[in-house]
């Protein structure tokens, strides 16, 4: 028996397959706006990973450290370390700020990259905080004045950076390690970065100093060495933004969050519960607003799709009139405009797919294209297919044998 | 030879769609969870480490003398400004003495008044004493009475007593006149070594507190570096180990140092351990009090044990290992680790032999069934 709906492609082929690749190419839209969402929560996701954390401690009442701003004393993960279940504590800072690369050129703007800067405690490979893996280079040795920065940055391996006041040598590189928001991370040591989120420029420094300075309340002329007690106190930063604790095996997370909850008197979140703060909280809006325009591509592909396969039923009206005529079964028309839709369908699907993924390193935030998206993605077309053919299946039923011979 | 018309259209619609069912392939194979995460792999090698310790410091003096008056009072010159060299009990300023000369005129007055009165008590009982004699005498050839010759006795003792109360008194007021005269000293601000000012905190003019520093003076061959150590990154400090300093206006000359001493007492709230290094040869020129100094305590060479990249290392359950590569899968090593050094080169103690190979940088974190692709260097990093 031969196929109709091939014959029919084959007939016109080259339009056939110029419909498909249009029509792959928007559902490659719609397959990288999903991935635009995944990436959104995956971003989310290799946050808490790469802190290597099983429970955040924040200040009291606060959503920190990445939702909202939370401050520690930075002697507070010593009574931590010594809670039952508790294996490792770290201290942590973040900081999302500019972060200047290399040496203003002459006459040129000092090129910037927005970074979340990441204060990581002194103890080696493997303490909470630090970066899981690396891309290239070396993890911190030194105490002071080096850091590994995302590949995502730009930096390269021995570039200088400026955050504030001092200058970092970038020794190591990673991979997708980037904040909630996809800003890429770059780590410095805990000391440099209390400083640095403290300290201001050396401008803002010398104010703050002519303010105390001017306040007679500080510059006692009596009390010699009060000013330089003030100004001391006023640049120095014992608190940082978060503790990671790292839970020892066989506890469970509620287990050791709940003393330290009690007895610390702060917040301690675990993993699931970070990760509805960040997915459920940080980036809601976001992620609403790509699902809506999900929707609206997922309408308009759908209302294109049932166009086309109208405008091919009624290209062929006439030879449909002489099929009519020539006394072929309903069914075998129907399951003529069916199959050619699926096949349309599919066509698409495998265009948009490959759009999608070559397309998706070229967004300057993460995109994650996940291989159940896809699946879904190819049921719904094909369900649209289905369902846009119907309107043509009902056309070419109905029209009259006569027209293959009439006008 | 001529194909039929349908079979061409068949020929190139295959033609179409062939490529792109291979590209659908290998993009659904090569992409996304299915693809294999690329690794860059290295052989343990057994090498010695030399471990070093960096630290931080400021420049500091290690004589500061802080120069002021022990009275409260008016400054009423100060001869030195900051930067100038002074010699040991070279005179810098002085405070003004206010009603000080007088009172010691006041007492120079005194002090004669006393001496006058001193003359003439020595003359009333050397006239006492004779009288006292005379009677004496008197009485032994028996023309007086008793009782007068024991009112001359009396009289003399009393002059005794006079002269040495008159003699005490010129002593109180010699010793309130140099007291006084100390005092009119103690007012002039005195360099007590060979030094350099490093501060004037106060002009002439200027009303001090007792104890307030109204000058600094320090000594430039005394200079050291505070130095400061993370207690966790200190290991093997120890007095005398050799240092390069580098001061933050100089960073391309390092300078030679050595440990001086490590402080008894550690900084608590920082955790850090405290030590002093000094400077081979004096810096020239001095540096600035208070610069930024980066030191570099370097500690002997460790015999040779196999020796990773710490970028090796990774946190499995809890746990810090290497994944080993062992004909082309994966095998987590929980390791123990030795010293390292800055270069990010650390010993393993236990868990890992020299030849074996390791994964040291990796895409994303691995697990023991994930797929490897080993290559020279990762995408996206630039040789």
């Amino acid at each position: 028996m031969i196929s109709l709906a091939g014959r029919d492609i084959l007939h016109a082929w080259g339009k056939f397959i110029f419909t498909g690749v249009g029509l792959g190419l928007l559902i490659g839209v719609t397959l990288t706006m999903a991935g635009v969402y995944r990436g959104m929560v995956d971003d989310g996701r290799v946050l808490l990973d790469n802190s290597g954390a099983d429970l955040w401690v924040v200040q009291r009442d606060t959503l920190g450290p990445y939702a909202e701003s939370s401050s520690i004393p930075d002697d507070l993960w010593r009574s931590i370390r010594t809670m039952p279940g508790v294996a490792q504590a770290a201290n942590v800072t973040y900081l999302t700020m500019q972060v200047g690369r290399g040496e203003a050129e002459p006459g040129g703007a000092r090129v910037d990259v927005r970074a979340m800067v990441v204060g990581i405690a002194a103890g080696g490979p493997g303490t909470p905080g630090w970066p899981p893996q690396l891309a290239a280079g070396r993890q911190i040795t030194r105490g002071h004045y080096e850091a590994v920065a995302d590949l995502a940055s730009g930096l390269r391996l021995g570039e200088v950076v400026k955050i504030r006041r001092n200058h970092y040598t970038v020794v190591g590189l990673t991979r997708r390690m980037v904040s909630a928001s996809g800003d890429p991370m770059i780590f410095i040591p805990l000391k440099d970065a209390q400083e640095a989120q403290f300290l201001k420029d050396n401008d803002a420094v010398l104010m703050q100093r002519r303010r105390s300075e001017a306040n007679p309340a500080f510059n006692r002329p009596g009390v010699p060495g009060l000013l330089d007690a003030v100004i001391a106190a006023q640049t120095s930063n014992p608190s940082v933004n978060a503790v990671l604790v790292r839970i020892r095996p066989g506890y469970g997370v509620e287990e050791v969050a709940e003393p330290i909850r009690r007895w610390q008197r702060v917040t301690v979140y675990g993993r699931a519960q970070m990760e509805e703060i960040l997915v459920g909280k940080l980036i809601a809006t976001s992620a609403k607003q790509i699902a809506m325009f999900l929707v609206i591509l997922a309408a308009v592909s759908a209302a294109i799709v049932a166009f086309i396969i109208y405008t091919l039923t009624m290209d062929k009206i006439r030879e449909i009139a002489v099929l009519k005529l020539i006394g072929t079964r309903n069914r075998t028309i129907a399951a003529m405009i069916l199959q050619q839709a699926l096949v349309l369908g599919v066509i698409g699907f495998v265009v948009g797919k490959i759009a999608a993924t070559f397309a998706a390193p070229l967004f300057p935030k993460y995109v994650l294209l996940v291989p159940i998206d896809s699946i879904i993605g190819f049921c719904v077309v094909l369900a649209i297919c289905v369902l846009s053919s119907i309107v043509s299946i009902r056309l070419a039923l109905a029209v009259d044998p006569a027209a293959a011979i009439g006008g | 030879m001529k194909l039929p018309g349908l079979k061409r259209r068949t020929l190139a619609l295959l033609a179409v769609l062939l490529p792109l069912l291979l590209l659908f392939i290998y993009v659904a194979l090569r992409s996304g969870p299915l693809a294999p995460v690329a690794v860059t792999v290295v052989m343990v090698e057994s090498k010695p480490v030399a471990p070093a310790l960096a630290g931080i410091g400021t420049v500091q003096a290690r004589f500061t003398y802080k120069i002021g008056p022990t009275f409260a009072g008016r400054l009423k010159h100060l001869d030195v400004h900051v930067g100038d060299a002074v010699k040991a009990g070279q005179v810098l300023g002085e405070i003004d003495p206010v009603d000080l000369d007088d009172r010691i005129v006041a007492q120079q007055a005194a002090l004669k008044a006393a001496e006058a009165v001193l003359r003439q008590a020595e003359a009333r009982q050397s006239f006492a004493q004779t009288q006292a004699g005379r009677w004496e005498q008197l009485r032994v050839a028996r023309v007086a009475s008793e009782e007068l010759v024991a009112m001359k006795r009396q009289e003399h003792a009393v002059a005794d007593a006079a002269l040495a109360a008159a003699r005490d008194d010129t002593v109180r007021l010699r010793a309130e006149l140099a007291a006084l005269r100390t005092q009119r000293g103690n007012l002039r601000l005195i360099a007590p070594v060979d030094g350099l000012v490093a501060s004037r905190d106060a002009d002439p003019g200027t009303t001090v507190v007792a104890g307030q520093a109204v000058v600094e003076v320090i000594d430039p061959a005394s200079l050291w570096v505070d130095a400061r150590f993370d207690q966790i990154s200190a290991e093997g400090l120890a007095a005398g180990l050799p240092a390069q300093l580098v001061l933050r206006s100089r960073h391309s000359q390092p300078l030679a140092g050595r440990v001086l001493r490590i402080e008894p007492r550690a900084d608590a709230i920082t955790e850090e351990t405290v030590a002093k290094i000094v400077f081979d040869a004096p810096p020239s020129p001095l540096p600035p009090l208070g610069e930024l100094a980066e030191i570099t305590v370097q500690l002997s060479p460790l015999p040779a044990a196999p020796t990773i990249p710490n970028a090796a290392l990774r946190v499995v359950d809890g746990r810090r290992g290497v994944w080993k590569v062992v004909d082309g899968d994966l095998a987590f090593a929980p390791v123990s680790l030795g010293r390292s050094d800055l270069d990010g080169r650390v010993q393993v103690v236990e868990g890992l032999a020299a030849g074996e190979r390791i994964v040291v940088y990796s895409e994303k974190a691995l697990g023991a069934g994930s797929r490897i692709r080993v290559v020279e260097r990762l995408p996206g990093v630039a040789p």
